[in-house]
Order: C-alpha cells, then structure tokens, then sequence
C-alpha cells in the first residue's frame, strides 16, 4: 500500500466522522422554540414584511383592538391615530381610544404576550382573531428601534396606569420596564375611560395605495359609527366623521357546529370536556344538537363501530374508534344550519352612509345577503357600490375588500371577493368588462364578509379563502347590486338622451331658420321663434320620464323607493363630460371637456394635497 | 340677361352678384330648367317653414339610394331608382344635423343658380361652412358629408347635379372624328395631340353640342394607358372612330357623352375592359346605370354597349404567357359571384359563361397583358379581328 492511498482513505474517515453527528450531540442541539421566537424570524408571515407594510400592520392591529375594545364595552369609537416622524426612517405610532380601558393585571400578557387574548377560544364575530397583532407589533418595534411599548390605560373606577413592556421572545413572557400611575390622565381621556399605545419602529410612510391613510379611509366606510383623527407624518389632521350615531349590535358568541369540527378537534374536546355522557357532550359543547338530535347521532356512530356506544356511554370509556365513529356520524346526518344570531352585519344603510361621506359618486347600491354557512361556520355576506361622479371612468373597478369591518388591502388577486367581482358579467348591467377582468369604469366595490371565523389565507389576514359556498354568496350580492346599477344606468343614458336631443335642436333651429329666409324670404326670426317653441314642448316631453315601453311613468321609479339606492343628483356629470354612456350619438356633438375629473377626495384630504403641494 | 332679372326677385343682397360681362353662349343648363329648379328648391323650403309655423316636426322625403330601393327595368333594360323615401325630420337626434345640412345646401345651390355660376363639390363644401353661432360646432365636417347630402338633395329635388350648378372633379378623356363645341369654343377632336381631349364633368346639350362626326362608331377603353396606346397607333383614323377613356369607373361626364353619342348620334358603344369583376362592373355601369345613381339612368345608360374584351378565353386564344395571370383573391371571388347573380347579368346566357370560366381559370387578366404579344398587338390584331367578326359579348 503506498502512501498517497493510505493518506486518501484517512481524510475519507475523517470528514466522515466530522460531517455527521451523534443522536446524543443532535438532542443537545434541541429545544423548545416560542411562538414569539418563531414570528421574530418569520415576521412576513404577519405582515411585516418591509418596512411600509411594518407601519400598515402596527396602526391597522392596534386599531382593530380599539374598535374591538369600544363596541364590546358599548362606546361609540373616537380613534386618534398619530404618525410622528422621528427620523427618516423612525416613526412613534400612537392610538388613542376611548374604549373600556384595560385593567393593570392584564396590560402585561395582552402586549406583551404573543397568542394571549379574549378572542381566540370563542365563537363570536370580532376584528381580531388569534390574539398576535398588537404585542407582534410591539415585539416589531422593539427588535427594530429597542424601544418597549408603552401603554397608557384607564379604566372607569381605578387610576390611570403608564406601562412600559418589552417581550422576552426566548419565552413569550412580557418584561415591564417601567410602572407608574398616572394621576391625571383626563387630558387624554375625557370621557374617563381609554387606552393609548406608542410603539416606535423601524418604517416608511408613503401615500397612495396600501397606505395608513387609505387603511383609515376604508375602516372609516365599513365603520360609519366610528369617529377618526389621523394626524400624518407631515403634521395635518385629517378628520373622518362619524356617518351613524349607532352602535351596531352586539354580536353573541355561539357554540362550534358539528360540522364545522375536524376529527383531531373532536379528539380534543372529548378530552377536555366535564359532562360524562356523549349525548350530554354533544348537546353542551355544540351548537344546533339537541337531545333528540344527539341520541340520532350517536345511534349513527354506533353502526359504524364495532364498540358499543349508546346515548349513555361515558365519554372517559371513549377511543380513538368511537370519536371516529362520531365524527363520521356527524358528516353523515343533516343538522340544522348554525344559529346566525352571531352575525352582526355592517347594513345596507350603515354601507351606504359610510360609501356616501368617502366616496364621491352619484349611484349607490347596497345589498346585504341572509347568512350562510361555510365548513360549519356561519357567515353572511355584504356588498355596495359606488359608481360615477368624479370617480375616474377609464380605470379598473376598485375593489374594497372587508372582513370583519376590517380593510383588506394586500393580495387582492388571491382574495375570493377579488374573484367573485371577476367572475360578475358587469357587461350585463353595462359596464365594459374585458375577458377574465376587472370591469372598467367608474366603479367602488365594497365587499365585506361577517363570520364568527373569517378563513383567512395567511396569519396576516389580507385575503379570504376561496371557499364555494363564500363566492357564491358574494356574487349573488354583487349581481342583486348590479341590476340595480343598470337599471340606473339606462335610466340615466335615456336622460342624457333627451338632454342631447335638446340641445341638438336648439343649436340648428338658427341655422335653418336664417337658410329659410334667405330662400322664401319668411322672416327668420318668426320660424326660428316657432322651431324653438316646438323644441321646448319636446323639452317636455323629454323631462317626463319615458319607462321602457315609452309610457310615462311618474317621477318616482323603482329605483327611488328603494331604500337599497342613493342617487346624488348634483354628482351626475354634465352632458359631454362623461363620453362613454353617449357614444351612439354625433361624435361631433361632444364637447372637448374632458373636465377635471379629480380623484375622489375628502374635503379634508382636499386641504392635505394643498398643504403638501405647498411644502413640495 | 331678361330671364335673370326674374330670379332676382326672391333673391337676397347676398345672391345679386353676377358676372354680367360673360356672354351667355354657353349656359350649364338652359335659363327654363334653372328656373325650375330654383322653384323645386323654394317649395321644399317653403314646405319646412310651413310645418314649422304650424309647429309640426319640419321633414324632408329623401328618395333611398340602395340596392334595395333600386329595380332593374327588363323592357328598358336599365336600372330604375324604387318609389321608397326616406323622411328625414328635425325632431329626430340622428337626423337634426343632415337635416339642417340639406336646408343649408339648398339655400347654397339656389344661391348659385340664382348667381348662374357653378361650384365643384369641394367648393359647395366651403360654400355652405361656417361655425354654428354659440357653438365650436361646424356646418360640415368634411367633403364628404357634403358630397352625402348634395346627392340626397338630387334625388329629392329630382334634379341632377348639373340642374343645382354643381359639378365633380373631371376625368375622362376623348379623341377621333368629330367635332364638339364646348361652351361655345369649337373643339375639333382630330387634333388633340397625344392628351385629347378632357371630358368635362358637365356634358349636358346646353354646354356641349355635337358638331360634324364621321365616326362609325365609339371604342371606350378602361383607363388612360391603353388610351394612349390607340392614339399613338392612330387608331381612331384606320378605324374611322371616337375613343374614350373613364380612368377606371367612369364619371358622370364620360358616361352622360357616351350616353348622347349613342343617342342622338347613333354610334354603337364598344368596350374594352379588363378581364376582372371591376372591369364587368364597369362595363354594367355603362350599359345599365350604377346603383348608387339610379335616377339618371335614364340619362345616363347604354343599354346596346357591348362587351369587346379582355375575355377569359384569349388567355387560350391568344396564346398568352402564364406570366399575364394575376390570381383572384378572395374578394374578386365573392365581387363576381355577386356580378353573375345580378338580375341583368342573370338571364345572359354568354355573360354567365365568361364570369364562370374566369372564376374557372383563378385568375385575371388587364388589357395590358396583350402587350407581351407586340406592342401593338391589341390595336393591330385584337381589337381589329374582334371587330371584323361582330365578336362581342352583350
């Protein structure tokens, strides 16, 4: 053996030996990961994937908490939201609500505990889910900046508290800073009652789509009965009234239904639960089963297992067979939909009162669905549109997306309501709409689901899952909308029609009346006199609306008895203004004003452009 | 100069400029038929102050110029314009603006009677724009709007272009032996040179006149190249002839003069076209009247022109090489289906057989192609042979 092989089969069994390890080395190498850990390192996964969106998601959780907190408490929303800029890339975000207040003892784990909260382990419909918005944003800014938190609340009856909290994320444990009571905090809770965040990160504001000011802009819609104040990086205060003065109802919190629960879950609760018996398990921890109902169940089960199970069993005697038994017991049997008393949804006036104060258009449309239920899970669906005015008319429809009354303002292409806006025949109701697309013109479509889950494609809930049942509900409410769009939409070309014709006859009667005199020599002013007389009783008769049959109908249509459709009168463009609805007509009869048909803006974001143009 | 002082009754200050130094030789239509016409136009006018000082909805009946409100005459073997009108009314939003058009264009063309002057169509379009008063709106868009209009206007007026004193862009040349006087000049057609003569856009009898003819008969070629090709072989002298030429469909003028040298001096039409559906439809305009001018094919039609050539079986016949054939596309197909199916080529026995052999063949040919036998050949030998044995096709 000579000495070059010899070397070679050496540096083989050592890299051997180095590359690998033992079973013993690996389990020195393995431990626990908490959950905060977890979402530090895979921060997109709740929306904090660059440092615009990082700004996005602080104010949009910590704002669904405050409304969260207000309607449960019963108080009608007043939201501040202020975006100090620190430095170029630092901002301080607070919000201030005048919610019920948070008591000492629970500040600590509810911002500074990820998967902590009231809101996970209940069936009831709320903003938040899962419990790990607030305290990921807290855990965002401390990793970026290394500042903590710090909250401000108060409750009705104890004294202010101001807490400052970091989070351990080794441990998912909150690490107080600081603690101090606050003796007088009316300065920022007049009505005595409140709670104010600041947390400071790393971010960047910037305008226009998927912002904080279209974020608040959008809760405003869905939220009419809540009050802002946003207060943006350049110092202005933009203002978004109140639309109702009404509370929506409370929503009630309901019992899971059979069908919406997986066979591990069914596992779970058959361990967890008090009650001895399976009927008495069925009937106290779900939803829509009875004592008839459960015995009918569990008769079921027991044909499809060879163990005996009777109404009586005792769940502790239960295997994994049975379960099994049961859950396909459960898929097998009809029950009753699950109750919908759970749903509380936004309402076609409250829709349309919050389209109406944001949206500049002249048709509005709502139409809430009755519940449905999808895997179990009640769910109803809503939508509104807004169409004309001086929403701009050679764009795409703008599709607000909700959840929950929560805007949706990422992934859009993945969301079902996206979908069923595509799958919509606009052209039916005479919009154009190329192939697969988007309808064009000047449409706002407002689409919002109520559930007591919303299914969500991610953990930063942006958009909804593509559930059958869930579209269908959604494009049947867009279609029942769309027919009323159309019906106003021939209505309003028959209008401009006659406004034409009008015109159209009074611009020629000169001309003729004038060719008229010179070749019979009739003066022109008597002829001219008689032709507009005549133009003006055609005037008339085109101010009495004609129906489709060309009969008369009273000023009152269809349209205007329904409660569902409010027409703005004074935002329906002049006649040329809008060129697409009267193309059939002369092309010369256009007048070339393409007017300045702005953006839709508030009146205070009207005095934001003006300021910010000034400072540009 | 009596009989215009007539018509400057009803005329206002704007119509009384006239040239009164130009003689009165050589009137586009004669004083009678003006004042006839002016009398059409104020009756229609007076007809649309009339319901309109009623407070009824103005209207004017225009005649339809389509196929569908066109009839071909079997007896007269000429196409006819239907009795179907069209009530065009002010009331109406698609109709207000070509309706105050045909008012304007009626006052324009009294004006130019009265005036006793003439305007091309493109002058008629200026004639009668200008911006509507309060509006950026104009009279007329463009010619063609027009140009629309002055033809409802014919047709409605029954009255021809010439009647309201307008006239089309000339084309159309003429030679050979006769001698014509235009205008009142004396034009000798023997002695044009290598241009000859241009067929005027107007050739009714008050402005052209037919002077001394020995011709035996008028050979009316497609286009100015093989024109030139008979004058420079003079073959209009051996054959003792007249020969025109329409550039490709002929105009008014060209077929108006073919349409009076056959009447009124008897002289047989011969044809010579290519062998395509274009040069078929051009040789059915002459001999029938076109569709779109229904109305004065009375005037205006040859029902004995016949048919000379290009025929699809000279390719055989003459020995022609395969590089002649032009192949036809999809569009010729489908225009001489449409030709062979028309009521005057229908019952045509011999035309039916050309178009169907063309379309046999799948190809065309223009007169031109003759010219790959010798240069002369088409004046020397075809047209000669074809002549000299009455083959024609009819």
């Amino acid at each position: 053996m000579d000495t070059g092989r010899r070397d070679m089969a050496k540096a083989a069994t050592k890299t051997k030996r180095k590359s690998r390890a033992t079973a013993e080395e690996m389990a020195s190498r393995q431990r626990e990961i908490s959950v905060s850990e977890f979402f530090a390192k895979n921060r997109h996964l709740l929306g904090f994937d660059n440092p615009r969106k990082a700004l996005l998601t602080t104010v949009k959780e910590a704002v669904d908490n405050a409304l969260d907190a207000c309607e449960e408490g019963g108080i009608l929303p007043e939201i501040q939201v202020t975006l100090l800029q620190v430095e170029e890339t630092r901002f301080k975000i607070t919000i201030r609500d005048n919610g019920p207040g948070i008591v000492r003892k629970q500040i600590d784990n509810i911002f500074g505990k990820l998967l902590y909260g009231s809101k996970f382990h209940r069936m009831k419909m709320s903003r938040g889910q899962q419990g790990i918005g607030i305290s990921a944003a807290g855990m965002y800014g401390l990793m970026t900046t290394g500042k903590p938190l710090k909250i401000i609340s108060k409750t009705k009856r104890k004294p202010a508290h101001e807490v400052t909290l970091k989070i351990d994320t080794s441990k998912n444990r909150p690490e107080v800073v600081s603690d101090k009571e606050v003796p007088n905090a009316d300065k920022h809770f007049p009505e005595g009652h409140g709670t104010m965040v600041t947390i400071e990160l790393e971010a960047r504001y910037q305008k226009g789509k998927q912002s904080v000011d279209e974020y608040l802009e959008q809760t405003a819609i869905a939220n009419p009965h809540a009050w802002f104040v946003y207060v943006n990086p350049a110092n202005e205060t933009i203002e978004f009234p109140r639309g109702v003065d009404e509370l929506p109802d409370e929503a009630k919190e309901i019992k899971p239904h059979p069908k919406g629960i997986e066979l591990g879950t069914l596992i779970q609760m058959l361990e967890r639960t008090d009650p001895k018996s399976v009927s008495a398990f069925l009937q106290d921890e779900f939803s829509r089963v009875g004592q008839r109902k459960a015995s009918e169940l569990v008769t079921v089960a027991a044909k499809k297992t060879t163990k005996t199970l009777t109404p009586r069993t005792r769940i502790s005697t239960m295997g994994h067979d049975e379960a099994e038994a049961l859950y396909k017991a459960i898929q097998d049997t009809t029950i009753m939909a699950p109750p919908t008393d759970c749903l509380v949804p936004i309402g076609s006036r409250a829709m349309l009162a919050g389209l109406l104060k944001e949206v500049k258009a002249e048709f509005f449309s709502a139409a809430t669905r009755p519940p449905a239920v999808y895997r179990g899970n009640p769910f109803q669906i809503e939508v509104a549109i807004a169409f004309g005015g001086k929403l701009s008319s050679d764009e795409s429809a703008r599709v607000l997306r909700f959840a929950n009354r929560v805007p949706l303002l990422y992934q859009q292409s993945a969301c079902s309501s996206f979908k069923a806006v595509m799958e919509t025949s606009w052209k039916n109701y005479g919009l154009s709409q190329p192939r697969n697309g988007m309808p064009v013109g000047p449409l706002v479509v407002l689409i919002h689901m109520a559930s007591v889950w919303v299914p969500f494609t991610s953990e930063s809930k942006e958009a909804i899952a593509d559930y059958d049942e869930i579209r269908k509900e959604m494009k049947l409410a867009l279609q029942e909308c769309g027919r009323k769009l159309g019906i106003y939409l021939r209505r309003r070309t028959r209008m401009k029609k006659e406004a034409e014709r009008r015109s159209v006859f009074e611009r020629y009667i000169g001309e003729i009346a004038n060719a008229c005199e010179s070749v019979t020599g009739t003066d022109a002013k008597k002829v001219y006199d008689a032709l507009k007389k005549q133009a003006a009783r055609k005037t008339a008769e085109a101010d009495t609306q004609l129906d489709q049959d060309g009969r008369i109908v009273e000023k009152t249509s269809r349209l205007d008895d329904d409660e569902q459709v409010i027409i703005i009168e004074e935002a329906i463009p002049d006649i040329g203004e809008d060129d697409e609805m009267n193309g059939e007509l002369f092309e010369t009869t256009r007048l070339a004003s393409p007017s300045a048909r702005g953006k839709k803006k508030t009146k205070a974001r009207k005095k934001k452009k003006k300021t910010s143009r000034r400072s540009s | 100069m009596a009989k215009k002082t007539t018509k400057k009754k009803t005329s206002t200050k704007k119509t009384t400029k006239k040239s009164s130094s130009r003689k009165n030789v050589g009137r586009t239509v004669s004083a009678k038929r003006d004042k006839e016409t002016t009398a059409k136009i104020e009756k229609m006018v007076e007809g649309v102050v009339k319901s309109s000082l009623a407070q009824k909805d103005p209207f004017l009946d225009i005649p339809i110029r389509s196929v569908s409100n066109m009839k071909f005459n079997q007896r007269k073997r000429i196409l006819e314009m239907g009795e179907n009108t069209q009530r065009r009314t002010l009331f109406n939003v698609g109709q207000a603006r070509k309706f105050m058009q045909g008012v304007l264009l009626s006052k324009g063309c009294r004006d130019l009677i009265a005036a006793d002057k003439t305007l091309s169509l493109r002058g008629m379009y200026y004639m009668s724009l200008h911006t509507i008063e309060g509006t950026n709106e104009k009279t007329f868009n463009e010619q063609s709007e027009s140009d629309g209009i002055l033809e409802d206007l014919e047709v409605t007026l029954d009255g021809l272009r010439e009647e309201l004193h307008v006239f089309a862009k000339k084309r159309g040349t003429m030679v050979g032996n006769i001698t014509v006087t235009d205008n009142g000049d004396e034009i000798n057609c023997r002695r044009m040179g290598t241009g000859g003569y241009a067929i005027p856009s107007i050739c009714e009898p008050s402005v052209i006149q037919f002077g001394k003819c020995e011709a035996d008969f008028v050979l009316h070629v497609e286009k100015d190249t093989v024109w030139s090709r008979f004058n420079e072989d003079r073959f209009w002298e051996e054959h003792n002839c007249i020969l025109t030429e329409g550039s490709g469909q002929p105009p008014r003028g060209v077929r108006r003069l073919l349409s009076r040298l056959n009447k009124e001096l008897g002289l047989p039409i011969y044809c010579l076209l290519d062998c395509d559906p274009w040069g078929h439809y051009i040789y059915s305009v002459i001999k029938q009247g076109s569709i779109n001018l229904a109305f004065e094919s009375e005037r205006m039609a040859v029902p004995d022109a016949k048919f000379i050539g290009i025929r699809s079986d000279d390719y055989d016949r003459c020995e022609l090489s395969s590089d002649v054939r032009i192949a036809l596309n999809e569009r010729d197909i489908a225009r001489a289906k449409q030709i062979a199916d028309y009521p005057w080529f229908l019952d045509r026995k011999p035309w039916q057989k050309e178009i169907r052999t063309m379309l046999g063949n799948g190809f065309k040919m223009e007169v031109e192609s003759l010219i790959t036998k010798d240069i002369s050949y088409v004046t020397e030998v075809y047209v000669p042979d074809r002549l000299k044995a009455k083959d024609f096709l009819d």
